[in-house]
């Protein structure tokens, strides 16, 4: 299975090695040069990479659809481009194949709680494109609670389960090389394989974004049984990200995030947002409404996108607000702060630059 | 007389005397797209250039790619310092140490898995193999269900099955499974040894941790258990095989001579399989070279567990991806350059 999956992702390598030649000639629609969001839109389908099995920000339900924060963003995406968010393909990438994946085309964008980082980002690393970070998270130590381990120092010695092809393994390494703290790495190739060995015992720890933790540990059969250690290993943005060299398709994904968060700030919701068009367009003095809405101005166009690819967004998903406590805030099953999620009126990170 | 397509591979002259008779003295010399000499040749070259074309193209277009994507082949990488640690190692290795140390570092375990694991397998398989001349029913039937119920069963879900379910079954410290002379437990097999002085040592319980000579992690020991189960099963196979291959009279032979079952398999029967079973073992081994790449799944640092983790922290996908083909296609190679070797010694010199 782990084979197939390799050769399937890539497999599309191949293909763009044969094919990439006859694709040179992109063909732009409303002026906005992209040859990607041309892609999309003939195949009248977004393929968006998620993890597809992390609660709370992608994960395939019961019923066969996908929930969660990462899932919303690919929702808002295709709402902005279609006007319907139900024209996503969700394809499930471990975090080994993503960079693959989105460098082959095999997926236009990544929505899969990656770590923005400067190799990923430039173009003699991975050669990514990120867009505003969705979720501010860090990297954290998750042990049983019986253990009694209540530091980085109380792991000498110990082994330590991680998932192989993040930077949680790269960060690992580095904060218990500083702290000179002798430990054997487990890496496994999928996060259930990680955890797996974590409830095995195999390891007396387990390493991810303190997101990801919870959001496991929400479905352990016994969650209270298992702590997070009070340490921030490291920074995690947790950012979407489409392929270089495709601008328009970037700033597309780019500013449909932040019109969500300029949706939290300005009160605009899910439920109200009708309401807000409605009052946009008969009061003509309220430009900023109007340029935002995409009653007056040309944003839309600007970007490749239909006039109302707010109202579109915001309508299927709601702000992010709205987006981060229906997934992974309070009330749901991660319970998790807002924290520097919060809006920068807040005192948070999350900052939308004006629609202007 | 009947005209045929030219055969255009061998340069055979088409006008022969008897076909057609010289007309006058003075023949005519044949125009060059005729002459059957040079028809091979220009066919040849015709097709080899269209090749020629095509690759040109296909690396023409990648080295395009990858430079508009920034991507074209760099090795330096390689000199860089890893700063990621490798769960075990036989060679001493730091995060401080280069990329080229650490993937030679996967390139040793995995080495290390297939070499243990060809001479389990083989020693497992043949064992299992000789069972089906056995005259005890038992150990006959127990050797064919082991084959069928083994060889029909994938092998990642019998990696996953030893390590998730079996190997971490086991306690630790004094819950650890404890068998004279070695002990299995969730941080390792513990195996007895030779210490200093060539006293007897074995697994020891100091502060709660066994302490032993030979220490393997269970990734290594449930891979190497997938490995050598599996892959045995289909040199049982084909051993078997060689073994039927031995005229019947030869069992006749060994046994009027008065040798018993085991001297008969062992001096008679089995050297005269070998030129049978040695080109079939050839290709397990192969597989089972190949096999051992799943160690990933048991969270074994092999070489494609390390090159993962260069991957992800390069980005070089077709640097790590070129030097891991190359590796797996230079180990193999080398299995079937030894085992052809091998095949040279045993065949039967008939005089």
């Amino acid at each position: 299975m782990l084979q197939l999956r390799r050769l399937l992702s890539a497999s599309p390598l191949l293909l763009a090695l044969v094919m990439g030649g006859c694709a040179d000639e992109g063909s732009g629609g409303g002026g906005v040069q992209s040859e990607k969001m041309a892609t999309i839109r003939s195949r009248g389908k977004l393929v968006c990479g998620v993890d597809g099995k992390l609660p709370g920000f992608s994960f395939l339900g019961p019923d066969g659809t996908y929930s969660g924060l990462d899932a919303d963003t690919c929702r808002a995406m295709a709402a902005a481009l279609f006007g319907d968010p139900g024209q996503v393909e969700y394809r499930d990438l471990n975090s080994s194949e993503r960079f693959a994946a989105l460098a082959s085309g095999e997926v236009d964008m990544l929505a899969r709680n990656t770590t923005k980082t400067l190799s990923r980002d430039s173009a003699g690393g991975n050669g990514i494109s990120f867009g505003p970070t969705t979720f501010y998270d860090g990297q954290g130590m998750m042990v049983p609670a019986a253990s009694g381990i209540a530091s980085l120092k109380d792991l000498d010695g110990k082994p330590i389960c991680v998932e192989s092809g993040t930077t949680t393994e790269l960060n690992l390494a580095d904060r218990m090389r500083e702290q000179g703290i002798a430990y054997t790495p487990l890496k496994f190739q999928t996060g259930d394989q990680t955890y797996a060995a974590y409830l095995g015992k195999r390891c007396v720890a387990v390493t991810s974004d303190r997101s990801q933790l919870a959001a496991k540990r929400s479905g352990f059969p016994d969650p209270d049984q298992h702590v997070l250690l009070p340490v921030v290993m490291s920074k995690e943005p947790l950012t979407p990200a489409s392929i270089n060299g495709d601008p328009a398709w970037a700033d597309a994904i780019r500013w449909t995030v932040y019109a969500l968060f300029q949706a939290e700030e300005l009160g605009i919701t899910q439920a109200n947002v009708a309401e807000k068009l409605a009052e946009a367009k008969a009061n003509t003095n309220q430009a900023d409404l109007r340029r935002f809405l995409g009653v007056e101005g040309d944003f839309g166009k600007q970007l490749g996108l239909p006039a109302d690819f707010v109202v579109q967004a915001v309508t299927a998903v709601g702000n992010y607000g709205e987006i981060f406590e229906r997934n992974v805030g309070r009330a749901s099953a991660l319970k998790l702060d807002r924290a520097e999620n919060r809006q920068w009126t807040d005192g948070g990170l999350i900052y939308s630059p004006p629609f202007r | 007389m009947d005209r045929r397509w030219p055969d255009l591979f061998t340069a055979v002259p088409l006008i022969t005397p008897d076909a057609y008779p010289p007309m006058s003295e003075q023949k005519p010399p044949i125009p060059w797209w005729r002459d059957r000499r040079v028809i091979p040749w220009l066919v040849q070259g015709v097709v080899g250039l269209a090749m020629l074309v095509v690759i040109a193209l296909l690396v023409g277009n990648l080295v395009r790619n990858l430079t508009a994507a920034g991507l074209l082949l760099s090795w330096r990488w390689l000199g860089q310092p890893a700063s990621f640690d490798v769960a075990e190692s036989l060679i001493p290795f730091d995060a401080a140490m280069p990329y080229w140390r650490a993937l030679v570092v996967g390139l040793v375990n995995s080495l290390r898995a297939i070499v243990v694991g060809l001479v389990g397998a083989t020693l497992l398989g043949t064992a299992v193999g000789m069972t089906a001349y056995s005259g005890n029913g038992l150990v006959r039937r127990l050797g064919r269900i082991y084959v069928e119920v083994i060889r029909n069963i994938p092998l990642l879900l019998q990696l996953l099955f030893w390590y998730f379910v079996v190997f971490l079954s086991f306690g630790n410290g004094t819950e650890a499974l404890q068998i004279p002379g070695v002990v299995l437990a969730k941080s390792g097999l513990y195996l007895a040894w030779f210490a200093e002085g060539w006293s007897w040592q074995g697994p020891q319980l100091v502060n709660g941790i066994w302490q032993a000579p030979w220490r393997f992690s269970v990734e290594f020991a449930a891979l190497l258990t997938g490995l050598i189960t599996y892959t045995g099963a289909f040199v049982a196979e084909v051993v078997r095989g060689g073994i039927a291959a031995v005229p019947r009279g030869q069992w006749e032979a060994a046994t009027s001579l008065g040798l018993h079952w085991s001297q008969s398999m062992r001096s008679v029967v089995l050297p005269q399989a070998l030129p049978v079973i040695i080109p079939g073992l050839n290709s397990q081994y192969i597989s089972l070279a190949k096999n051992s790449a799943l160690a990933v799944a048991v969270g074994y640092a092999d070489l494609y567990s390390v090159a993962e983790t260069t991957l992800n922290q390069t980005g070089r996908a077709l640097e790590v991806f070129l030097l891991l083909l190359g590796a797996y296609l230079v180990i193999d190679l080398l299995i079937s350059a030894v085992m052809n070797g091998l095949n040279q010694l045993v065949q039967i010199r008939e005089r």
